[in-house]
This record gives C-alpha cells, structure tokens and sequence, in this order.
C-alpha cells in the first residue's frame, strides 16, 4: 500500500512540463510513426512508466474518464496516483473513457469496447495510451496518411495483429480510435488516419 | 516614392492615454467614486453583474467606471476577468420562497399572502425630469413596515391545487450544465437555456419577449410573480458534511404563468416561464421568462415558427459579448479579402462590358 | 480585487488541458470541427481569441512567435496580440517568417515556405463552410457527418451560371484529406494551394464560435472546383513596387484621389528580406523600420 507521502510525486513545474510534455505529443500525433521524447520527468506509480505518467498528468483531469487494463490495474497504486494528482475518475466501462491505458500490449480490449466516438462528434472518442517494450527496436511497419511525407517506418514491438485490429478505424472514419504508443520517454502515435503501405513491409 | 506604414505599437500606446484622459474628462469635475457608481448607478450595477455572471459589486462598478458608462464594455470586462477565477464548486439552489423581500407583486391575484409589496419601482412614477435631482439632495427617509414572516409562491399556491405543471424535477446526481465549461450542442436542456439567457443581453431578451406578445410564438402569460429580495447563499462543503452559509445575494425572480397544455391523458394546468438575475433586474427577468417559455416549445409540443422559440437562433445570438465582438470586428483591416473581391468584381465587369459590347455575339459562358 | 498573478500565456491549466485535447483530435481527424469550451479572453470575440487560445496552448519559454495581420506584422491588431504574448509568456518574438516556431495569422498564409519545425496558427472567424448555405449548427453537423456536400457545390455552380465564374474569392472552402470540406479561414483564396502537403501543422481557433480544427503536415488540401471550372488563383498581374516580385500576393494601396494607385506585397517580412536581398520595385525606398518589435 502507498500513501499520499510516499505516493511518486507529479511534475516538478506543473506549467512548463506540461507544456512541454504537449507538444511533444502534438509532435507525434502531427507526424505518425515518428519518436518523440518526453523531457519532464515525474515520479512514475508501477508499473507506468515516465513517458505514460507526463502524459497523464498533461492531459488527464476530472474531466477525462480513465480505463485501466488488468496490467495497469494489477495493484491500486496507479488509479490511487491518478486521483491524486490528476482528479481523473478511474471507470470500469472502457466505451466511456476519454482515456484508456494499457499495460500489457497483448492484452488489448476489442477496440470497439472502447469510445469510437459518432459520426457528429468523431471527437468523443477514446485514446488509448499503450506501453510497449521498445520503439526502436522490433518488426518494421510501413505507415502512410496525413502527416507523414511519402511512407514512415516505425520500428517497435507491438502485438502483430495491432494494425490488423486498427483496420476498423479505415472502416468507421471519421469514428476510431486513435493510439499513442509509449516505450520509457519516446512516444509515438498512430492516428485513426494512419494505415499500413499496402505492400506491407 | 511610397513609404510602408509602420508604427502601430506607438499609435495604439497614445491611444491608450487619450483614452483615459477621455474617460476622466474635465479635470476640474471631481472623479466619480465606485462606491457613488455602486450606490447611485445601482441598477447599472445589477445588469453588470448579471449579464456579466459576477456578483461582486465593487468590480461591476470598477468595470462601469473603466468602460466609460458603456454597459457592454463593463460586462466584457468583469467576464474576461471571471474567466481566470477559479472555482470550487456550485452552490446549492438557492431557495427564492425564503427571500427577504423588498418587492414582490402579482398580476394573476387582487391579494395574495404576504400581500402586493410595491417597493423601489419606477412602475407609478411619472415620467416627468425632475429638476431637483440636478443639484445635490437628501430624498425623505423611506416609509417602514413590519416584514411579513411568510411570503409563499405564487405558483407554488396554485401548485397546490395541480392547476399548474410542477416544476422539472431535478436529478440531483446529475451534473449542472455550465456553458462556460463545456462547449454547446444542440438540441440544449433547459438548464443551459437558462444559463445561457440569464447572461444574455437585456435588449435582445426584451425584443424577443415582446415578439412572443405580438404573436410571434405567442405564448399567453401571466406575471405570475414577480419577487425582489435578498436570498441566502449556501455551500455544500464535503469535508464539513453540510452547507456551509456564504451571505446573501440581492436578486429578482419572474415566474410567468402561461396558457394550458394537457392532453387525453393529462389533466390541462398552467405552463411556466422563468426569470432570475442578480440585483434588481426586472425587466430582465420578465423577458426572459418569456422566452424560457417560448423555448420550451419543443418539450410541450408547439409548433415551432417564431424566432422566439427557435433554442439555436436565440442561443447563438443572445450574448452581447460575443455579438459585440463580432460586429466591432469588422473594424479591423481586411483589405486582404477585399482585395480579392475586388479582382473578381474587375473581372466580371470587364466581361460583362465585353458581352455588351458584342451584342451579335451570344454570351458565350 | 487583484487581478494581475495571471498563468503562463494566460490561460489557467485546467483550460489549457480542454484546449490540448481537443487540439489532438483536431489533428487526428483532419478538417473536422471539434467543439472546444473557448474561454472569454481579454480581447474581443471576433479579434483573434480563438488563435490566441490555441497559441497559448501550445507556445512555451523555447518558442519564437510571429503574428501577422493581413500578411503584415505591423498591422494595429497583430502588434497587440504579439505584445499580449511578450508579456504574459515572455517568449521571443520576431518578424520573420523562417525564424518563427508558431506563427498566428489573420487572413494570409505567408510567402516563404514553411517548414517542419513551424506551426501555424490561424484565426477564424466562421468556422463553418457550409454556414452560409445553411445557419443551423445542427443540419451543418448531420452534412459533416454523412459528407454530404452537394449544397457546397450546388452554390459554387450557381456563381458560375450567374457570373461565369465561383464568385469565392477568399475563404475558398478545401476539401482535407478527401472527407472534410473545411473553411481555410478567411485567407484569399491565392493562398489555398500553401495549404496542400504543408510540411508545417496547420491549427484553426475560432473562439466566439468555439471550434478547433486541424490539417497535419503533408495531408493533401484540394480547393473545391468542378473540371471544366477548375479552381485557379487570383493575383493582380503586376511585379510589387517595392521588391519587384512577381510570385506574390499584393496590396492595392490608394495614392491620390485621382485614380492612382500602386501595387505592394502584402507579406511585409517577404517584401522586406527580398528589398534586403537588393530586389528593387519601381518605387523602392526601404520603408523605415520601427525601431523595436516588443
């Protein structure tokens, strides 16, 4: 058990961390498959890590219902670290939150358990953080769509069936989901506008 | 030789200081006082902070002093500066049937309890200048009565007999809608109606009541009651475990009674409308609880015709700051578009000249 | 009654965390409209609150912003929200278009090319293309939904049985990424074609209207038009007096009141670094520099 003195601590300068920690996700979701680094460095509850915990605290708050996955949800720790320093409301219904964070990649929600948003307000819809084990390293994956110039190629390791599964978001356009993968600092994120190249790669 | 205009940063600095010499005039004329503003301009004051959803006095009268008497200005300014408060939560509702009254009458009953209480009202007064206000005065001493103890509704009385609709029940777990939180969608739930007509401008809620009257969505009401008074201010503190008194908030309330809606299987009653503001604002409260009414056209199943009834024509237009805005900003530069406009108006002209000017030849596009 | 500890780049976190979201939606799903609870800003509606909300929200101590009006950063407005941002973030500022991290505007999209490292920031007055064909919020937002946008070319065809011509000479409404038709704001419509595989991110903020909306670096922007009315540019056919340049849009500046006039690059920074460079117009003369930016 953790209590609020021992609980890992927020940002150091909650308005420049954020600030910064923002436009390093704008970067990466303005420009898919692309890695970008996280600065600020917050106490992190197990198992979050440092990339997922700034993200959280820079966008969560009570108005952003968060699902945890089994991973996530392991131990109290993480929803007992949201509440306090986010205000977030921790919700066991996945089609209702602003956020869901994932833990375990493999372990993955069927993605229309989640908030696909309507056809008038795709906006409404949820954003799955992901924790993986590297985003450097692993299987090639050949994206293209808006904000990236000609093809990208994103290296990580993500369950192979991730861009099977996400095939739903070419489908429901303009409802989807949209992912941000999140490997210790590095970030990167894969819109619902961003599709596999067709040959594949 | 052309030379680029260029200086706008000192230009907009010596505006800035005719502006405030302007705004204290003669130098020689003593500067006037928030608390004079407060005291004298009282009602001023109230349509400040009503329409700019700030009770706090002082500052409505800071604002009116700033904006020069311009009573938009002053809303815009207290709302700019509301928007960077923070907050701690609602209040709970405040409850109009307890008011310490200081005016309330009613149209629909020769007496009611608690009795017809005139109060401060221009409503008798002629509308004569009265020259003596020009210099400086002490008005008598007003006249002093015993407060009655209980002052109940007037719909609340006829309430009791079933002969008007209750009010909505509320859910209490549900959120309170706040338009400033959250953006507006369409169709909007009456609590986002009032709030967004508690902040609208007076005019436009006074000109869209009074089309209801000529038949633009008629809605056949009563001046139920109309209430003045000072009412108490409580908050719900979770760590305490009970509200928590904050003081109390000077405010009038308008319920319009209107005509009938029932059907086969539902008894025909009275329908409401519903007006409330800060201070003493009452030709605010009456029109607005006449477009309250007409807004709830939907819900009691009219047909919707009149602008009045129409939530996203008078949603989208009732709030004087951003019509101000809106229409002011059509000062600003945009001879970048005109410019376009221009080119495309040559060009046509040209070739309308053309086409005339060939009158053999068939207007070819 | 003190009103002056006011928050990095003004806005309170809370409201910077709204603005963030919808600003990650805005940006993965090109062109749409998403509602933002836009905040009563110190400036009036209509004057730029929704850019300055977006850039508030984004900007940081690092950045280098530009505000332009008109293309002209010396414009009376421009000079305000730039001063707005000088002394609530304290963030450099400058004039020039290459050196600019965040640029808002004001109806132009600038000359220079921009770059990756740039976000543009747009005011927006309308945020809706199809508002002026239909007022309902509610009947725009079911056209949106279903990308039913036959109304938009009905009134396009209309001009051209009319006039002969789309008689849309700014705010030419584009289609992103072949599903949104989207109002660029109210540039002239010779900058439509900067906004097509843009290596900069494109933010619109329209505050009164409280929409926020997007188009990621290289998204394709195609102006709508038909195929035997093909969308085409319009600049009037004359090098600018100042710089010579014959690529860029003009100001028409009134001389006399006898029917005089001359032609001038609306873009100061653009015409300034070409005159800088020693291009020269039929009535150059380096116009005189303020002798700060604040």
């Amino acid at each position: 058990m953790v209590t609020v003195a021992e609980m890992p601590a927020g940002f150091a300068d909650k308005v420049l961390s954020a600030q910064s920690t923002f436009r390093s996700v704008m970067d990466a979701m303005a420009r898919p498959g692309s890695v970008q680094r996280i600065h600020a460095v917050p106490g992190t509850p197990a198992p979050m890590m440092r990339g997922t915990a700034a993200i959280a605290l820079t966008l969560f708050d009570h108005d952003t219902p968060v699902w945890l996955d089994k991973a996530m949800s392991a131990t109290a720790d993480v929803g007992k670290w949201l509440k306090f320093h986010t205000s977030a409301p921790v919700i066991a219904d996945s089609a209702a939150s602003a956020f869901a964070l994932v833990g375990n990649p493999h372990d993955i929600p069927p993605l229309d358990r989640l908030a696909l948003g309507s056809n008038e307000y795709p906006d409404r819809s949820t954003t799955l953080i992901m924790q993986v084990d590297s985003l450097h390293a692993g299987p090639a994956w050949e994206l293209i769509g808006p904000g990236i110039d000609g093809a990208a190629v994103l290296q990580a390791t993500v369950p192979a069936n991730l861009f099977d599964r996400l095939a739903i978001n070419a489908v429901l356009f303009p409802r989807g989901i949209d992912v941000v993968l999140v490997h210790d600092d590095a970030v990167v994120a894969i819109p619902r506008t961003t599709r596999l190249a067709a040959h594949g790669a | 030789m052309y030379v680029a205009v260029k200086g706008g940063e000192r230009a907009i600095e010596n505006a800035h200081r005719l502006l405030a010499h302007e705004r204290r005039g003669d130098r020689d004329v003593p500067e006037i006082s928030l608390s004079q503003i407060s005291e004298q301009l009282s009602l001023g004051v109230d349509r400040v902070m009503t329409e700019g959803s700030l009770y706090d006095r002082e500052l409505a009268a800071l604002a009116i002093k700033q904006a020069r008497g311009d009573l938009i200005e002053a809303i815009f300014l207290v709302r700019a500066f509301r928007a960077t408060l923070p907050r701690f939560g609602a209040t709970e509702p405040v409850d109009t049937g307890a008011m310490q009254v200081r005016r309330r009458i009613s149209s629909t009953f020769k007496d009611i309890p608690g009795g017809q209480v005139l109060g401060p009202t221009f409503d008798y007064t002629h509308r004569l200048l009265d020259p003596q206000l020009a210099g400086a005065g002490s008005p008598e001493a007003p006249a002093t009565a015993e407060p009655l103890a209980s002052m109940p509704r007037v719909t609340d009385i006829l309430g009791r007999d079933g002969l008007i609709e209750p009010s909505p029940e509320t859910d209490a777990d549900a959120p309170v809608g706040d338009l400033t939180r959250e953006p507006l969608s369409f169709p909007a739930d009456r609590d986002l109606r009032l709030q967004n007509l508690a902040r609208a401008d007076e005019g436009f809620l006074l000109a869209l009541g009074y089309s209801t009257q000529r038949g633009y969505g008629r809605s056949h009401p009563f001046a139920g009651e109309i209430r003045f008074g000072d009412v108490e201010v409580e908050f719900y503190a979770e760590d305490a475990g009970f509200a928590v008194p904050l003081g109390a908030m000077a405010m009038s309330e308008c319920q319009m009674v209107n005509q009938f809606k029932g059907s086969a299987t539902e008894a025909p009653c009275f329908t409401r409308g519903y007006g409330l503001a800060f201070g003493q604002s009452e030709r605010k409260t009456m029109s607005m609880a006449l477009v309250d009414r007409s807004l709830r056209a939907r819900e009691l199943e009219e047909e919707i015709k009149a602008p009045a009834q129409d939530e996203e024509f008078v949603m989208s237009h009732s709030d004087n700051v951003q019509a101000t805005g809106f229409v002011e900003h059509l000062k600003l530069p945009h001879y970048v578009d005109f410019q376009s406009e221009l080119g495309l108006l040559r060009k046509l002209r040209a070739e309308f000249f053309e086409a005339a000017s060939e009158p053999l030849k068939e207007a070819a596009e | 009654m003190n009103a002056t500890a006011y928050n990095f780049a003004y806005l309170d976190e809370q409201t910077k965390r709204m603005i963030r979201r919808a600003i990650l939606k805005a940006i993965a799903i090109p062109g749409y409209q998403v509602p933002f609870a836009s905040r009563e800003m110190p400036m009036p509606y209509g004057w730029g609150t929704g850019g300055v909300q977006v850039t508030a929200a984004i900007l940081g101590p690092g950045d280098v912003l530009k505000v332009i009006d008109q293309g002209s950063d010396d414009t009376t407005n421009a000079i305000s929200i730039r001063k707005f941002f000088a002394r609530t973030a304290g963030v450099a500022t400058t004039t020039s278009t290459g050196e600019a991290t965040v640029i808002q505007t004001r109806h132009r999209i600038p000359e220079a090319p921009l770059h990756s490292g740039q976000v543009l920031v747009y005011q927006v007055p309308i945020p809706e293309p199809l508002r002026f064909l239909e007022p309902r919020e509610t009947e725009t937002r079911r056209m949106h939904a279903l990308g039913e946008y036959g109304l938009m070319h009905v009134k396009l065809y209309e001009d051209i049985a009319r006039f002969g011509h789309i008689a849309t000479s700014y705010a030419y409404p584009v289609k992103v990424n072949a599903r949104y038709v989207m109002d660029p704001s109210p540039t002239p419509k010779f900058d439509n074609p900067k906004m097509d595989d843009c290596p900069a991110l494109q933010l619109f903020g329209a505050g009164r209207e409280k929409r926020i909306y997007a188009i990621p670096p290289h998204t394709r922007v195609v102006s709508l038009d038909f195929e035997d009315h093909p969308f085409t540019r319009y600049r009037f056919d004359a090098p600018c007096a100042l710089c010579g340049a014959d690529d860029s849009y003009l100001d028409e500046i009134v001389t006399d009141d006898r029917g005089s006039r001359m032609f001038v690059c609306s873009d100061t920074d653009y015409c300034e670094g070409r005159q800088a460079a020693g291009h020269r117009g039929t009535e150059s003369a380096a116009p005189h520099k303020e002798s700060a930016h604040g």
